[in-house]
C-alpha cells in the first residue's frame, strides 16, 4: 500500500477464535479484510498481527476501532480482580443475596459464586433515607480504615455502594474522596458515577462489576496502546461500548463494564447500516456461532436497546446495551432424543473443542453443523475458517444413525434434515421474541446472517418466520470488524428522579437534563474525534403511580443555548402513545411517576460509502460457478449448483437451490429461493415468485 | 401421526404463547407481588376436560397444576348455564372451587374456532388486597374464609365481548387499594387478548386438527417420560413425614405424612396418615394440593414438559376429612405454607431410593410480612412482601443462599424501592449466619431482614412457619435454623406466642422488627465435608467456628486455620 500518512481507519473485532480487522483506506477509497488466529493469553498480539497482515507502517493509521471480549471473557470465566466492597452497614450482602432469584425455575440445584466474597465486603456506620436526606454522616476515617483493611487482605481495586445514595450522593462522595488518599491506584469508584439509579442490587452488581474488571480491562488497552505506538501508531484508539457507540481508551478505563457486550453490539451496528444503504432499514440480526445464536432487532436503521442484562445468573449489569436474546443453538449444539421420543437440539454444545463429530476431535454426539455436513450443505472438502483440512462426513453420518435415526424411526438423511428443522424452529422462536413479541410485525423485516454459520440457515428463517427476505451481507464472517470502523461515538447518563409528573419540578428536570447534555457534548469534544455532527436524545422512565415497571418515553425535546424547555403536556403525550405501544389500553385517572431521566450525547462519525465493497464486473456468474453437488433438501437429493460468492458481479441472479463458498461462510439458497447480488455485493434472499 | 419435527415446533409455538401472555401481565401489572415477585400465570387448557395442555415457563410454579381445576370449574358453570358464547371472561377466586386462595384472581376465556370451543385460556394473579381482616389478606387467626377476604364464584366479567362494569364496580368496591385492583385486571385482560390473537394466528397457520393432534401427542409423552422416570425407582413404599407449627389458633403442630408406593411405571402418593382439617388458615383444597405434588415432580424430573400429561402415572389418595382436602368455608389463606411441606415431605420420602435425584429441603415458609397504617395526609399504606430463605444442598453442591420458594419464581423488591414507596427504614438486609443445615453440601444461608418504622404508628402482620420445625436434611445431611421473628415494644422485644404468626401488632415510631429466617437443610453427612470447605465458610462467616465443631467436627483456630489434628481427633470421636 502506498504511504500517505494517517489515511486508514480500521476496525479490529477480536473473537474467542479469530481476530477480524476490517481495513479502510480514505485516501485510495479501498477497503480490504484480514482474519488472524486469536492470541487468548495476550490479545494485543494477534490484534498487531492482524494489522500488520495489510498495513506496514502503522503511522499511515489514523483511527483503530476496537470490539474486544476481554471484559466479558473475565466476567464469565471470574478472572477480575480482586475486588472489595465499602457499603451501609447491615447491607454488606445485597451482591450475593441478588433478587433473591434461582437460576433455573423448574430444579432446585442453583449455586452462585459472588465476584466479591463476603470477606472482602464491609461496612461502614452511614445512611441516607429515601427521600435524600442523611440519617447519619459518614465518617471519612473509618473509610480509611475500611480500605486499609480491603489492602491488607490484598484487594486491588475497590468500590463504595451506599443505600439510597441515588437520592443524595453526598455520603458517598465523601467517602470516595477518603478512599482516594488512601487507596494506592485509580481503581476505586462510587455506585453513582457509575449509575445513580434507585434499585441497589442492580447498582451494586454494576458497580462491583466494573470495579472487578477496571485492572483487567485497563492493563489489557496499556499494552494495546504501548504495542501500537512501537509499531509507530499515532493515532487514535476508540472501543466500542455495549450500546453499539464508541467512548475513548479513557472512559474504557473508567468505565470496562461499558464494554460487557463489546463485541456483538459492533455486528449490530454495521448490519444496520449496511441494510439501511441498501433499502431494508428493517432487519433482524442473526449471528450464529458454535455455542449460540445471537439475535438483534433493527427498526427504522436503529437498534434496539435494553437497561440492563445478565452476563450470567447473578451477574447483572446495567447500562444500556443493545438488545440480544440469545439462544442455545449453534453450530456446535448438540441434539439427541429425549425420554419421550422427542427431538431436541442444545442447549449442550460440542463447542469448537472437540466440536461437532465431522472434527474428528473426539465428539461422537451428532450435532447441528454435522447435520449441515451430512446434508452436504457444507462443503467437507473446505472447511470455513482453515482451522482444519476436511470435514468427515461418515463419521457425522454414523453418529446421526446412532443417535437420532434409529431411535426416531428414521432414515439418516431424513434424521439430519430433522435435526436442521428443529434447530431452525428454535433460531425462529428467538426471531418471534425480539419481533412480534415487541409488536412488530416480520413481514417487514430482512434477516441479516452474520457469523460463519448464519447464512446456512437463513432462508429456512424467512419461511419459518416470515420475514420479507434475508440480506447477506458481502463479508458475514467480519461484520463486527467493519460495524467498528463506523459506529458513533455515544455516552448515557441515567439520574433517578421519582416525582409524579402533576407535581414534577419541571425547572429542576430542565436543569439536571441540560446539565447531562452538556456534559455529554464535552466528552465529545474531549475525545478529539471529527464528528460529522452531534445530536442529545432525552428518554424517561415512566409508569402509572403503583406500577413497578418503566415504560422507556422518548421526549421530543430541542437542546438549544445549552438548556431544555420540556413541558407537562409533551410528557403526558409521550408516555400514554408509548404505553398504547407497549400495553394496549392506556388507564385512566391514575397519577402518573417519573422515575428515571436518560440522556444521550451522540456523536455522529463519517460513514463510508458501502460500495467499495462491491465486486468488480471482472468476474461473471458463470466463471464464479465451481460445480454441481447433490445436496438434500425436503426430503430429496437435489442437483446443486456450487458458486464462489465473492467474485459474482453485481446482478447475478441465482435460483435456488445452490450453495455460494467463501473463505469465512457458506451460503445456502434453498429450491423455493432466489438471491440477487446488490450494487454493494450483498446478497438478498426473497422466496420464488408464484408461477 | 404427527411427525416428530412439526410437534417440536409447535411445542415451542405454543409455549411461547404461554410466556408472552405471562410477560404481558408481569410488565404492566400494579401490585409487586405479580409485578416484581411474578406471582401470577397463563396457559392453555382442554375445551372438555379443562386439563392442562400448555403452561407459560415463566409462570408462579404452582399455578401450573392448579388452573386446571379452575378452568373444569368454569366449564361445569358454563355447562350449567348453558349460555357460553365466544368474548366471554369468567372471573372468579372460589378457592374451593379451582382456586388456591382468596388473592389469586383467575380470568378464563373460551378460545372459538368456527363456533366450537376450541380450548380455554386462562390467567390468574395474586392481586394485593382483596377485603378481609389483614390488609394484604393472609389473615394468620382467620377460622373462616369470610375473615380472609371477598369471595367470587365464577361470573361472567365480559359478555359476547362487553365488559360487565357492574363486576368490576362489586371488585373494586371490595378492597382496600381499588387502584391496584384495576390496574392488575386490566393486565389479565390484556394478557388473555394477546394469547386468543396468538393462537388464532397459529391455527391459521397449521390447522387446527394438526394442533389438536399435537396437543393430545404433548400430553402422551409427557406421560410416558414420567412414567419412564417412576419406573427407574426400585418398587416399595417409602415414607416421610414433617409438621406445621401450628394453625394460629391453637399451638399445636399438624402432621403431614406421606407414604410413597412405587409400583412399576406407577407411584401412589398417599397422605392419609395426615392430620385432620384444622380450625385456622393453614387447610388447602384438593385441588391445591394435587397441584403441589405436580411441582415437587417437576423439580424432581425437571425435564418433563408442563402439561396434564405429567400426572397421569401419579395417584394422589387423600381423604375428605384431611386438612389437604376441605371445603368452604375452611380457612385456606396459608395454603402456601402446607404445600411447601407437602413439597418437602416428598424429597425426604425418596430421599434414600434416588439420593442423585433430591436436595435438602428449602426455607420451606414464606413469611408475608405486612405492616399497614395511614400516611400524615391521611392516605392508606400497606407493605406487604414476601421473604427469602435458603436452599438446600443437593448432589451438584451447596446450596443457593437466599433464594425464592419452591413454589414461586418470586423475587424479592429492593429495600430501596420499599423505602421510597412506605415509610419504613431497612437496618440490616443480610445472609444469616449459621443458618444453613450442615451437610457434605451444606444448605444456602437464610437471611436476616430489620425494618424500622418512619411513621407515627403502624399495624404488623405475620404469616410464617418453621419456628418450631426445621427444613429437614437428606442423606445424612442436618436440618436448617429455625424461623424467628421478634419485635420491639416500649417494654422490649417480643416473640409472637405463635412464633412466626401475629396480627394487628401496634409499632410506634423508631420501634422495629426482625425477621431471620431459615436456610436449607443439608445434603449428606457433615463428617464428610472437606475440613478447607468448612474453614472458607469460617473466614467468610457463613459458619461460626462454634457449629464448625459441632456440626462438622472441624476445629478452626483464631486466626482462621484449620487444626488438622485436632479435627481428625474430634471427628473420630463423632463418628463413634
Amino acid at each position: 500500500m502506498s504511504s500517505e500518512s494517517s489515511r486508514f481507519v480500521i476496525g479490529v473485532d477480536v473473537g474467542g477464535t479469530f481476530t477480524d480487522v476490517f481495513f479502510l483506506d480514505e485516501a485510495s477509497g479501498r477497503c480490504e479484510v484480514a482474519k488472524v488466529p486469536s492470541t487468548p493469553g495476550d490479545q494485543s498480539k494477534g490484534f498487531i498481527e492482524g494489522i500488520q497482515q495489510k498495513v506496514a507502517d502503522f503511522a499511515e493509521v489514523a483511527t483503530v476501532v476496537h470490539g474486544t471480549t476481554v471484559g466479558t471473557n473475565a466476567l464469565l470465566e471470574r478472572k477480575g480482580a480482586k475486588t472489595g466492597i465499602i457499603t451501609t452497614g447491615g447491607f454488606r450482602d445485597v451482591l450475593e443475596m441478588r433478587r433473591r432469584d434461582r437460576p433455573h425455575t423448574w430444579g432446585l440445584w442453583g449455586q452462585f459464586e459472588p465476584v466479591v466474597p463476603r470477606d472482602l465486603r464491609l461496612e461502614v456506620a452511614e445512611r441516607t433515607l429515601a427521600d435524600g436526606s442523611i440519617h447519619i454522616r459518614v465518617n471519612p476515617d473509618e473509610v480509611k480504615q475500611a480500605a486499609q483493611q480491603l489492602l491488607s487482605k490484598g484487594a486491588e481495586s475497590v468500590c463504595i455502594v451506599f443505600i439510597n445514595a441515588y437520592a443524595n450522593s453526598e455520603n458517598e462522595q465523601r467517602a470516595l474522596q477518603a478512599l482516594r488518599e488512601v487507596w494506592p491506584n485509580d481503581y476505586v469508584g462510587a455506585s453513582t458515577d457509575i449509575l445513580p439509579e434507585i434499585r441497589e442490587f442492580e447498582r451494586t452488581s454494576t458497580t462491583t462489576l466494573n470495579a472487578y474488571l477496571q485492572p483487567v480491562v485497563a492493563s489489557y488497552l496499556q499494552k494495546l496502546e504501548n504495542a501500537l505506538a512501537d509499531d509507530g501508531f499515532e493515532g487514535q484508539v476508540l472501543i466500542v461500548q455495549s450500546n453499539g457507540g464508541v467512548m475513548t481508551v479513557d472512559t474504557a478505563r473508567q468505565m470496562p463494564v461499558r464494554t460487557a457486550l463489546s463485541g456483538p453490539a459492533a455486528g449490530v451496528i454495521a448490519s444496520a447500516y449496511i441494510g439501511e444503504q441498501a433499502g431494508f432499514p428493517n432487519v433482524i440480526t442473526c449471528d450464529m456461532g458454535g455455542t449460540s445464536f445471537d439475535v438483534s432487532l433493527v427498526a427504522d436503521a436503529q437498534s434496539a436497546l435494553a437497561a440492563q442484562t445478565s452476563i450470567d445468573f447473578g451477574l447483572t449489569v446495567r447500562t444500556p446495551m443493545i438488545e440480544m436474546t440469545t439462544i442455545g443453538a449453534g453450530g456446535g449444539s448438540i441434539a439427541w432424543v429425549d425420554r419421550g421420543d422427542l427431538l431436541q437440539v442444545g442447549p449442550e454444545s460440542a463447542g469448537s473443542n472437540p466440536g461437532p463429530v465431522c472434527y474428528g476431535l473426539g465428539n461422537d454426539r451428532p450435532t447441528v453443523t454435522d447435520a449441515n455436513v451430512v446434508l452436504r450443505r457444507i462443503n467437507a472438502d473446505k472447511p470455513i475458517g482453515g482451522k482444519l483440512d476436511r470435514l468427515d462426513v461418515d463419521r457425522a453420518g454414523v453418529a446421526i444413525e446412532k443417535h437420532i435415526a434409529e431411535p426416531l424411526g428414521l432414515d439418516v438423511m431424513s434424521a439430519a434434515e430433522a435435526i436442521i428443522r428443529v434447530a431452525n424452529s428454535k433460531m425462529a422462536g428467538a426471531i418471534r421474541l425480539v419481533s412480534i413479541e415487541r409488536g412488530f410485525d416480520p413481514k417487514n423485516f430482512s434477516a441479516m446472517p452474520f457469523g460463519g454459520g448464519g447464512a446456512l440457515h437463513t432462508g429456512a428463517l424467512i419461511k419459518e418466520v416470515g420475514l420479507e427476505s434475508a440480506l447477506v451481507p458481502r463479508y458475514p464472517g467480519i461484520n463486527s470488524a467493519l460495524g467498528c470502523t463506523i459506529a458513533d461515538m455515544r455516552h448515557d447518563f441515567v439520574q433517578t428522579v421519582n416525582g409524579i409528573l402533576d407535581s414534577l419540578d419541571l425547572d429542576g428536570l430542565n436543569a439536571q437534563l441540560s446539565q447531562l447534555a452538556t456534559d455529554g457534548l464535552a466528552l465529545l469534544d474531549k475525545a478529539g474525534v471529527a464528528f460529522e455532527s452531534s445530536e442529545v436524545r432525552f428518554e424517561l422512565d415512566m409508569s402509572y403511580l403503583g406500577q413497578t415497571h418503566t415504560v422507556d418515553v422518548a421526549i421530543p425535546s430541542a437542546f438549544e443555548n445549552g438548556r431544555t424547555d420540556i413541558d407537562v403536556p409533551t410528557i403526558l403525550q409521550a408516555f400514554e402513545a408509548r404505553y398504547r405501544d407497549v400495553y394496549g389500553r392506556p388507564l385512566v385517572g391514575i397519577p402518573i411517576r417519573v422515575l428515571n431521566l436518560r440522556v444521550s450525547a451522540i456523536g455522529k462519525r463519517p460513514k463510508f460509502d458501502l460500495t467499495l465493497l462491491a465486486p468488480g464486473d471482472d468476474a461473471s456468474a458463470e466463471q464464479a460457478k465451481t460445480g454441481m453437488r447433490k445436496v438434500w433438501f425436503d426430503g430429496a437429493f437435489h442437483e446443486t449448483a456450487i458458486y464462489q460468492r465473492l467474485p459474482l458481479p453485481i446482478g447475478t441472479r441465482i435460483e435456488g437451490p445452490a450453495i455460494l463458498e467463501q473463505p469465512d461462510a457458506t451460503i445456502c439458497i434453498e429450491p423455493d429461493l432466489t438471491g440477487e447480488v446488490d450494487r454493494f455485493g450483498n446478497l438478498v434472499i426473497t422466496r420464488k415468485q408464484q408461477a | 401421526m404427527i411427525d416428530p419435527v412439526t410437534l417440536a415446533v409447535l411445542k415451542g409455538r405454543l409455549e411461547q404463547i404461554a410466556d408472552e401472555m405471562d410477560a404481558v401481565l408481569f410488565r404492566s401489572a400494579f401490585n409487586p407481588i405479580i409485578a416484581e415477585a411474578h406471582d401470577a400465570s397463563h396457559g392453555l387448557y382442554h375445551a372438555d376436560s379443562g386439563e392442562t395442555l400448555v403452561q407459560g415457563k415463566s409462570g408462579l410454579p404452582i399455578f401450573v397444576g392448579a388452573m386446571s381445576f379452575a378452568v373444569m370449574a368454569v366449564i361445569e358453570k358454563a355447562g350449567r348455564d348453558g349460555d357460553l358464547v365466544d368474548g366471554d371472561v369468567y372471573i372468579f377466586n372460589d378457592p374451593y372451587d379451582g382456586g388456591t386462595h382468596l388473592s389469586d384472581f383467575r380470568l378464563v376465556r373460551p378460545l372459538y374456532r368456527d363456533g366450537e370451543v376450541f380450548c380455554y385460556l386462562a390467567s390468574v394473579g395474586h392481586w394485593h388486597d382483596v377485603g378481609g381482616n389483614v390488609p394484604g389478606n393472609y389473615n394468620p387467626v382467620a377460622t373462616e374464609s369470610f375473615q380472609e377476604g371477598m369471595l367470587i364464584p365464577p361470573v361472567k366479567l365480559f359478555r359476547g365481548g362487553e365488559l360487565q362494569q357492574d363486576v368490576v364496580d362489586i371488585l373494586q368496591a371490595n378492597s382496600r387499594l381499588p387502584g391496584s385492583l384495576y390496574g392488575d385486571l386490566n393486565g389479565q385482560i390484556n394478557a388473555l387478548e394477546l394469547g386468543i390473537r396468538r393462537m388464532n394466528d397459529l391455527l391459521d397457520e397449521y390447522g387446527d386438527g394438526l394442533v389438536s393432534l399435537a396437543l393430545a401427542e404433548l400430553r402422551n409423552r409427557a406421560a410416558k417420560l414420567m412414567a419412564a422416570n417412576i419406573s427407574d425407582l426400585p418398587d416399595g413404599t417409602y415414607s416421610a413425614e414433617d409438621f406445621l407449627d401450628n394453625d394460629g389458633i391453637r399451638d399445636e403442630p399438624l402432621k403431614i405424612a406421606l407414604d410413597l408406593t412405587i409400583k412399576g411405571d406407577q407411584m401412589v402418593l398417599d397422605f392419609s396418615r395426615s392430620s385432620d382439617a384444622c380450625a385456622g388458615p393453614v387447610n388447602i383444597a384438593l385441588s391445591t394440593a394435587v397441584a403441589s405434588v405436580y411441582v415437587a415432580t417437576k423439580h424432581l424430573f425437571t425435564e418433563v414438559p408442563a402439561n396434564a400429561g405429567v400426572l397421569e402415572p401419579i395417584e394422589v389418595i387423600i381423604p375428605d376429612t384431611s386438612l389437604l382436602n376441605v371445603r368452604a368455608p375452611k380457612p385456606v389463606g396459608g395454603y402456601t405454607e402446607t404445600i411447601l411441606r407437602i413439597i418437602d415431605v416428598l424429597f425426604c420420602a425418596l430421599a434414600d431410593v434416588a439420593p442423585e435425584r433430591v436436595n435438602g429441603c428449602a426455607y420451606g415458609t414464606i413469611n408475608a410480612l405486612s405492616l399497614a397504617g395511614h400516611r400524615k395526609n391521611g392516605s392508606r399504606w400497606v407493605m406487604f412482601s414476601f421473604f427469602g430463605g435458603g436452599h438446600g444442598g443437593h448432589p451438584e453442591g451447596d446450596g443457593l443462599n437466599h433464594g425464592n420458594a419452591p413454589i414461586s419464581t418470586a423475587t424479592i423488591p429492593p429495600a430501596e424501592i420499599l423505602e421510597s414507596a412506605y415509610p419504613v427504614m431497612f437496618t440490616q438486609w443480610a445472609l444469616r449466619p449459621d443458618s444453613g443445615g450442615a451437610g457434605r453440601h451444606r444448605g444456602g444461608l437464610g437471611a436476616i431482614y430489620e425494618i424500622e418504622l418512619l411513621e407515627e404508628q403502624a399495624d404488623v402482620f405475620l404469616f410464617g412457619e418453621r419456628g418450631k420445625y426445621p427444613p429437614p436434611g437428606v442423606v445424612g445431611g442436618k436440618p436448617a435454623a429455625l424461623n424467628r421473628f421478634t419485635f420491639q415494644q416500649d417494654d422490649g422485644d417480643h416473640t409472637p406466642p405463635m412464633k412466626s404468626k401475629m396480627v394487628g401488632i401496634k409499632l410506634r415510631k423508631g420501634q422495629r422488627v426482625h425477621l431471620e429466617t431459615p436456610g436449607g437443610g443439608g445434603y449428606g453427612h457433615p463428617l464428610e465435608r472437606q475440613p478447607e470447605a468448612v474453614c472458607r465458610d469460617v473466614s467468610l462467616g457463613f459458619v461460626s467456628r462454634e457449629q464448625a465443631l459441632s456440626d462438622y467436627g472441624v476445629v478452626v483456630d483464631e486466626t482462621g486455620i484449620v487444626d488438622e489434628a485436632e479435627t481428625e481427633k474430634c471427628r473420630k470421636a463423632a463418628r463413634q
